[in-house]
């Protein structure tokens, strides 16, 4: 789906290969923290675009607006990087994925952890001209309240919900699973292996020819790091159920509930 | 001075100490993985799973078969930094983000998806810790003082012998299916160890022989214990020579492995058995199997005592720059620390609302152990503590600022305020009422109005299961309480029974019972207790000791017997209706009105 040069593979892209790739112009890097973060240091020719910006619009037309003006055409290799998880950087990601952009990948480290390797840094603004890119709905990767309603009753459709397990237990779609976000990463990059995510798949008998929708609480963003989580084992049918529980809420859908245990009193928060 | 001599003249950092044993053994995790598969399949029942799933360390949870509780084994209480931070790790991604210090030196990760257990076995594995017979009918992990090597009363450190015995009976044969739990305590001296209230407990001694050498040994005392029904352990002999420690230990388990009751749950720990048949037949059995033990093994089996001393070396990242001392820290150093044996050392008592603690909170205290202790690794407590030892005293208002940032400078862990709860309603199946967060709110509430700095009150202590089996060790506490409900007409209550004057040192008793207060009275009940002592205390009292006096009868004030106390109690417990006062009928951290639920439980089965 994506190749950035030989010796990257989607959906991350290693430190090194975009290492070289800094001063490519055929690649652009997206920093997705906030626009004062972002003035203070970022990955040299990085590009800023606070996931809020990008929310704010909430239509695939605005979107794309978004990214022509960060000089985004149909043809760029783009990553993204954050500083939370790689959660923020999966939603940018994966909203240029939604709008029919093909060459996208997360850059396997946040910035914190970029900046711990002793890896360059830059206060310069990369001066960008807009472009044009083009909007082909990718809606197989979407799944709305309504869909996720009909499907989840399906043998062959799996939910999971990446939310802090004590949320979880408090409130779910019921028939959903439970796999948090911290879950996915290892020591020093945003995911685990290929192989210990295949290996927690199996452990809790999720099929990877399933199809799979992920959840979190509100706008997609830990759940599109399971979306990208479960893209890198390459499992083929993958949504993201964007609106997440906040939306299901307000729906004022069946909620499922860890009845009669007081669990948020082991918590030490 | 040249640079290098400089250099050597400073104290060094103990980075990253690493432990000599690796407990782990990762094919266990795999076999774990497999097993579960089986038994979700259907090719394994209920009970085998269930047995096998205890053995390996994981607890059945609250209401569900979904989740697992993972209780980690740190034998001696012996846990390095490394460790932490693995644990911290774990704690996010398997279970609830924060984990919980036991009472018996364990760490246990709660709310675990039962298939994810594996992967914390995985992880334990990396950092050669093990969650192996830390349930089920086993030799849990084996104590040891905190203080033992530093205490002032200690005759010799039986840390080297503690985790010797853990090293010969884990996996050992001996141990995989005894008629029930077995526990095992080293202690320091007969104040710091909970030695009496264990199947077998062991306090150092070292005694002279004729030819005018010292003989190390101990005296070990058996089947204590705390439960539905309680008991205090009886003394072995006078001295038990180092020589025959491990004899004795595999002597008394082939005993109870022998004739133990494998029948009754209820009644199946030692202690029913050495009380059914009498202690002196008891005894004699013993040294009996003793002496058939020493002659059949002796030449094949030998306790691994590694006795090399600790290095101990001071970090060099403290105190070299000289902030000033934040507010609370006289009454935090006298609360929270202990003045070692050694020389201008002292070891802190870090206090955590019911042994919980965050999984950044287990990264600072990975960072402050390499940072502060000069010995580089913690000692998990009897009360869900964690203890730094070899703290340099010079390096001790540093140390009160860095706990003091990430929430863990509560003061008062020395003392009466640091309540000690069982899990309850928050993961156990068995539990009737929420002893876990009614003991948080207790040391809240002690902490606020500084009562931790009462030195009448320094020697008490406040214990809470939640329910009538003892995991909250509430017999051995100065004012006890385990959990229970009540009702008035249709409504239900939370209700406990209170206990008064237990205690575990060489004076060892159970608390006797004095009245059932609602939860929502419990903290006007205590504070009662306190303002009738202040009142009537002698010149030099203690709570404990007034207490003491009052269940023995011998208190000459107004209140002389456990009675005069119920009496004056039971005002304070007196349930007003549901119209006046909703809130009385709910448990702390429950909005719903109150109601029993239990499953099958595994604490007490
Ligand atoms: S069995 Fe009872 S005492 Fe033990 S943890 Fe559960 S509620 Fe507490």
């Amino acid at each position: 789906m994506c190749s950035l040069s030989n010796e990257i593979t989607y959906p991350t892209v290693d430190v090194d290969a975009i290492r070289s790739k800094i001063n490519d112009d055929s690649v652009r890097l997206i920093d997705v923290r906030r626009e004062e973060d972002y003035n203070q240091g970022h990955i040299p020719n990085a590009v800023n675009l606070p996931l809020a910006s990008l929310l704010s619009g909430d239509s695939p037309e605005s979107a794309v607006k978004l990214f022509e003006e960060l000089g985004i055409a149909d043809d760029t290799k783009v990553v993204v990087y954050d500083d939370t998880f790689g959660a923020l950087a999966s939603r940018v990601a994966w909203t240029l994925q939604y709008i029919g952009h093909k060459n996208v990948a997360l850059l396997e480290v946040t910035y914190s952890q970029w900046k711990e390797l002793g890896l360059k840094t830059s206060t310069e603004k990369p001066n960008i001209k807009s472009t044009k890119h083009s909007l082909n709905l990718n809606p197989e990767i979407m799944a709305t309240a309504e869909y996720l309603e009909n499907a989840k009753e399906k043998d062959n459709v799996v939910l999971i919900d990446n939310r802090e397990r004590l949320n979880f237990l408090e409130q779910h779609i019921p028939g959903s699973i439970n796999i948090p976000y911290r879950t996915l990463a290892t020591d020093g990059k945003i995911l685990r292996t290929k192989e210990s995510m295949r290996n927690l798949l199996k452990n809790r008998g999720i099929p990877e020819d399933a199809e799979i929708i992920t959840y979190c609480g509100s706008v997609g963003t830990l759940s599109g790091l399971a979306y990208y989580a479960l893209k890198s084992i390459g499992v083929p049918n993958v949504k993201l159920y964007v609106n997440s529980f906040k939306e299901w809420k307000k729906l004022e859908k069946p909620v499922g509930k860890q009845e009669n245990a007081a669990y948020w009193d082991l918590s030490a928060e | 001075m040249n640079l290098k001599m400089a250099q050597q003249l400073r104290p060094s950092k103990s980075a990253s100490k690493k432990p000599k044993i690796d407990w782990s053994r990762r094919e266990e995790a795999d076999n774990f993985a497999h097993t579960v598969k089986l038994y979700r399949q259907g090719k394994i029942d209920h009970d085998n799973f269930r047995r096998f799933r205890l053995q390996h360390g994981a607890y059945g949870t609250r209401m569900t078969d979904d989740y697992a509780m993972v209780r980690i084994k740190i034998p001696a209480g012996q846990i390095y930094p490394h460790q932490l931070e693995k644990i911290a790790q774990l704690s996010e991604m398997y279970s609830i983000g924060s984990a919980h210090v036991s009472t018996r030196e364990n760490v246990q990760l709660h709310w675990v998806v039962l298939e994810d257990v594996s992967e914390i076995m995985h992880g334990l594995a990396d950092v050669g810790l093990t969650s192996r017979e830390a349930c089920g009918n086993t030799v849990r992990n084996v104590m040891c003082s905190p203080l033992s090597g530093v205490c002032n009363d200690e005759e010799f450190d039986a840390t080297p012998y503690a985790i010797a015995t853990a090293r010969f009976l884990l996996r050992n044969p001996l141990n995989q299916s005894l008629p029930r739990k077995f526990k095992f305590n080293f202690s320091c001296c007969e104040k710091h160890g909970m030695t009496r209230i264990v199947d077998v407990g062991l306090i150092p001694q070292i005694r002279k022989l004729d030819d005018k050498t010292m003989q190390h040994g101990f005296k070990i005392f058996l089947g204590g214990g705390l439960g539905n029904k309680s008991f205090v352990g009886h003394q072995l002999e006078d001295f038990t020579p180092e020589e025959d420690l491990l004899y004795t230990s595999i002597a008394v388990l082939q005993i109870f492995d022998r004739i133990g009751d494998r029948k009754n749950m209820a009644r199946n720990r030692m202690r029913y058995l050495v009380n059914e048949m009498g202690w002196d037949k008891f005894k004699n059995l013993v040294l009996k199997e003793r002496t058939i033990v020493r002659a059949t093994q002796s030449v094949i089996i030998r306790l691994n005592i590694n006795k090399k001393s600790n290095e101990i070396k001071r970090p060099i990242s403290v105190s070299s720059e000289n902030g000033s001392i934040p507010d609370g820290y006289a009454r935090w150093l006298k609360t929270t620390t202990y003045k070692q044996k050694q020389e201008g050392y002292r070891a802190v008592f870090v206090t955590l609302e019911s042994g919980d603690i965050t999984a950044n909170q287990l990264r600072a205290m990975a960072d402050i152990t390499k940072d502060f202790s000069a010995e580089g690794f913690a000692r998990n407590g009897f009360s869900q503590d964690i203890i730094l030892r070899y703290v340099h005293e010079s390096d001790l208002p540093k140390l009160y600022s860095r706990l003091l940032e990430v929430g863990l400078a509560n003061s008062g862990s020395l003392t009466m305020a640091s309540a000690v709860g069982c899990s309850g309603t928050s993961s156990c199946n068995l539990a009737l009422t929420n002893s876990h967060r009614l003991a948080k709110e207790i040391q809240r509430k002690f902490l606020e109005l500084k009562l931790d700095d009462d030195d009448d009150l320094r020697d008490a202590t406040i214990k809470i299961s939640g329910c009538p089996n003892s995991c909250g060790q509430h017999e051995i506490a100065t004012i006890g309480f385990f959990g229970g409900g009540a009702r008035v007409g249709k409504d239900m209550y939370p209700n406990y029974s209170m206990s008064l004057g237990g205690r575990f040192d060489d004076k060892s008793m159970l608390g006797v019972t004095c009245i059932r207060v609602p939860v929502k009275r419990t903290i006007p009940v205590i504070l009662k207790i306190i303002e009738l002592y202040k009142k009537n205390k002698q010149s030099d009292d203690t709570l404990s000791r007034w207490i003491d006096r009052i269940v023995h009868g011998n208190e000459s004030s107004e209140i002389k017997s456990v009675k005069d106390m119920q009496k004056v109690l039971s005002p304070l417990v007196v349930p007003p209706s549901k119209d006046d006062d909703p809130d009385f009928y709910a448990d702390y951290g429950s909005d719903t009105s109150y109601h029993t639920v239990t499953g099958k439980g595994e604490c007490a089965a």
